[in-house]
């Protein structure tokens, strides 16, 4: 068996920065479109044991032997020329894949409810689970061909937000639309980090 | 047979056909990564040390070894190799028990959240 001889580079290559945003909404409520309208979109699969994924949902009584199941996961990457690296994670958009958000939303700087205002309770785990989680978010109703025209100050009221939280309607189809998302989420949660920043300055004193 | 890795296009069997192995297979029903399981974007690094073991290492393994001779995140590591996240969490840290990787979290010790952010931002507005 011949073994390969790993050769170390001159000097280590350093670690690029990175950090992520998250999309979620509804099944359906257009992640996949999102991401490809902005980033290169990356095929990434996770292979979960069916014990922690479906109890109650699965009926595996009749395949004794399957025990993990794969979930796909919209994933993109955007380089920027500053060598900065932001990856867009899409979350699962069944509640059964709920103990991934978790991993999912760790050291993310914001998350992005997309929204389809035909099905909006849809999205309403999502904007629980940030507002539980504390990460800061923005709402972007997708406008579907067809779909009813609602004003942000309508989306708002019906999705009961802190006064803070952005609304944006968008087009999930159209980069400058997503630009804009992304933009409006990432303005908001630097907002937000200076405004914590702020409080733990004024509370040290 | 020995699981030829090839370059892209160049496969034995498509994508509809599923793998010739199971996932779970390759990591012979191991589900757990062993110590601490990398994060998404947490970054492998290939050390350049030899193995000292000969045995135990998998194709998967090599191929993963392969991709990072430079740093690339555990996330883009499962999506060039078409393997689910889980089963390159164990491999990773098959690897990283003999030492053959080396993992780091995102690279922040010199830049502050705000300054990622900030460039985020300009990064954004000048796509």
């Amino acid at each position: 068996m011949v073994s390969e001889r790993y050769e170390p580079a001159a000097e280590p290559a350093a670690v690029p920065i990175v950090t992520k945003l998250l999309i979620a909404g509804g099944f359906g409520s257009g992640k996949t479109t999102l991401v490809g309208s902005i980033s290169e979109v990356r095929p990434l699969s996770t292979e979960e044991d069916l014990t922690e994924v479906s109890v109650g949902i699965d009926d595996t009584t009749t395949v004794a032997h399957k025990r993990t199941t794969t979930v796909a996961l919209d994933f993109g990457r955007i380089t920027f020329p500053s060598g900065v690296v932001l990856y867009l994670f899409g979350t699962p958009g069944q509640e059964r894949f709920w103990f991934m958000w978790d991993e999912l939303a760790f050291g993310a700087m914001g998350a992005i409810v997309l929204v389809d205002t035909r099905r909006l309770a849809d999205c309403f785990s999502s904007v629980d689970y940030f507002e539980r989680r504390d990460t800061p978010f923005v709402i972007a109703a997708n406008q579907f061909d067809g779909s009813p025209r609602y004003s942000q100050a309508d989306i708002r009221d019906a999705l009961d937000l802190e006064p803070d939280v952005p609304v944006l309607i968008c087009d999930a189809r159209e980069r400058e639309s997503v630009k804009e998302v992304l933009i409006t989420s990432v303005t908001h949660s630097l907002a937000r980090h200076r405004s914590r920043a702020t409080l733990a300055t004024q509370a040290d004193r | 047979m020995a699981l030829r890795m090839t370059g892209e296009g160049e496969r034995w069997f498509d994508r509809e056909a599923g793998p010739v192995v199971r996932p779970y297979a390759v990591v012979r029903g191991r589900t757990r990564a062993g110590r601490v399981a990398p994060g998404l974007i947490d970054f492998v690094t290939a050390t350049g040390e030899a193995e000292k073991d000969q045995f135990g290492l998998g194709p998967e393994h090599r191929r993963l070894l392969n991709l990072c001779r430079k740093p690339v995140a555990v996330a883009d590591l499962a999506s060039d190799t078409d393997l689910p996240l889980g089963v390159v969490r164990v491999l990773l840290g098959d690897l990283r028990e003999r030492d053959l990787i080396v993992v780091a979290g995102p690279a922040r010790q010199d830049s502050s959240e705000e300054t990622v952010m900030r460039s985020v931002l300009d990064g954004l507005r000048a796509l």
